[in-house]
């Protein structure tokens, strides 16, 4: 295989747009294509435009689908009613989370699991060596869509206007097929931005088709085209977590504060229940570290890795943290140890080459959006 | 991007002015500026600091970095740009006006800095 990176069908479209590109996990994507600051304000108050054909999607059809993925992952997956989708994670037998997934139910035998790119191939072999024994196909369908997403209080409107799908009567976490701009579409209301919006997976032939009539039935809108930087200051404000930040194989779900995707009630076994049950019951009884949200006093940026402070000694790890656009201040998610991890809690810092900036802990969400 | 000709630059990407009365401006290229993404944060040397060319004396922090500021000369300095500290963001929109870091009565240049011909040749 070669090492050059992965481009996505808009490849050429974000280098006409002047954006400046980074490699994220083996594809070459957009950073930004102007300020990440006015991006994600964009995002904030109009609508912003993502090309997101990294994300990995995985097909899972058969008889035996739904029950394939209720035993391969922590959540209720044969609970979930057609035309919906539902937040879940894939995790190791010891309970280690391998990945919080997408799953979105199209048929009755019919599904497909969005995987972070990072993890797309580790989420796809992991799925079908759970396959063995069930009347189930899973399929790598990384190559047969491309992602574009449109997010923010605008996009409703303008994917509106290109589209006769019924938008008002499509949920949040919910997903159907339509056709946008005369293009074939699953039109999904999911997102990452703590906005409401829009996911539209395509054909990769048509993304250019797509990318250019949302631009400009975007454009009186103010929808302008953003990259991977904007999204994460955007999901950092929402609280959300991310795969190798918040989420690792060394956490469980409740250990990430994230307990409610495990559906101990599911009927039959699931690969780690055992190893989740265990972290279910230390997690109510004596937790070891809580996610929290820190919010700076000053001015200094907290970054991944930093060790938490209080009365000089290390008492958690920041996991992600970047100025947040909306606040004005820098944030940061963190594992804080339970002393230390209530909302107000006092003398907590963040060690930032070596100096031990004040830092208010909050709950998390940051931001949440006014509906 | 265009490099103004009457400035002279480091390989760190600093430009400095020509000295008035053994004063120079220093500050950071559009380049670097366009690199380094939205500026949110800047650490400067204070009035009276004696920086050495090619060292660290504060730094510039982005939504997803933090980097070293170098002095492009050895000298001390008399003046940090307040408006800067106060609003990061003239580093990104204005890098060779409003966005400039610091004053410095030069004590010593280096003899490797560059022209703006030499630098627009070094950073593209």
């Amino acid at each position: 295989m070669s090492n050059a990176p992965r481009l996505t069908a808009l490849d050429a479209l974000h280098r006409s747009l002047g954006a400046t590109m980074t490699d994220f996990a083996g594809w070459d994507m957009p950073l930004r294509y102007t300020s990440e600051r006015d991006e994600h304000h964009a995002v904030r108050t109009k609508a912003g435009l993502f090309d997101l054909s990294h994300m990995g999607e995985i097909s899972v059809t058969g008889p035996q689908a739904a029950a394939l993925l209720d035993y391969a992952l922590v959540g209720n997956i044969g609970g979930v009613a057609t035309g919906r989708a539902r937040y879940t994670m894939i995790c190791r037998e010891d309970g280690g989370i391998l990945d919080d997934l997408i799953v979105y139910r199209l048929g009755d035998t019919e599904y497909m699991v969005v995987a972070n790119a990072s993890n797309a191939q580790t989420v796809l072999d992991a799925l079908t060596e759970r396959a063995e024994g069930f009347d189930a196909a899973v399929r790598d369908d990384r190559d047969a869509y491309a992602l574009i997403a449109v997010q923010g209080p605008a996009s409703p409107g303008i994917l509106g206007s290109l589209t006769d799908a019924d938008l008002d009567g499509l949920k949040y976490y919910a997903g159907l097929p339509g056709t946008v701009a005369g293009v074939p579409a699953l039109i999904a209301r999911t997102g990452y931005t703590g906005e409401d919006g829009f996911e539209l997976f395509v054909e990769p032939r048509h993304a250019e088709t797509l990318w250019q009539a949302l631009t400009e039935a975007g454009a009186p809108a103010g929808l302008v085209p953003c990259g991977l930087s904007c999204r994460d200051t955007l999901r950092l404000e929402a609280g959300m977590p991310l795969y190798g930040h918040e989420l690792t194989t060394s956490l469980t779900p409740f250990d990430a504060g994230l307990g409610r995707v495990v559906k101990f009630e599911k009927e039959g076994d699931f690969v780690g229940r055992k190893a989740l049950e265990a972290a279910a019951e230390r997690a109510a009884t004596n937790p070891p570290r809580k996610l929290v949200g820190l919010v700076a006093q000053g001015r200094r940026v907290p970054r991944a890795g930093m060790s938490v402070v209080a009365g000089g000694e290390a008492v958690g790890e920041v996991t992600s943290g970047a100025p947040s656009p909306t606040l004005g201040k820098p944030l940061a998610m963190a594992y804080v140890d339970a002393a230390h991890a209530a909302p107000g809690t006092e003398g907590v810092g963040v060690d930032i080459r070596g100096t031990h900036e004040p830092y208010e802990v909050v709950a998390l969400p940051f931001y949440k959006r006014q509906k | 991007m265009s490099n103004p000709q009457q400035l002279r630059y480091s390989k760190e990407h600093e430009w400095l002015s020509a000295a008035e009365d053994g004063v120079s401006t220093v500050g950071i290229t559009e380049h670097a500026a366009n690199a380094l993404g939205d500026v949110v944060y800047v650490q400067l040397p204070e009035v009276g600091d004696t920086v050495t060319a090619g060292e660290t004396c504060g730094e510039l922090e982005s939504t997803k970095s933090v980097s070293d500021l170098y002095s492009p000369v050895t000298g001390e300095v008399v003046e940090a740009n307040q408006d800067v500290v106060d609003d990061p963001s003239l580093v990104n929109s204005a890098p060779f006006e409003r966005g400039w870091l610091f004053k410095v009565r030069v004590a010593q240049e280096p003899e490797d800095l560059l022209s703006a011909a030499e630098y627009t040749d070094f950073a593209s």
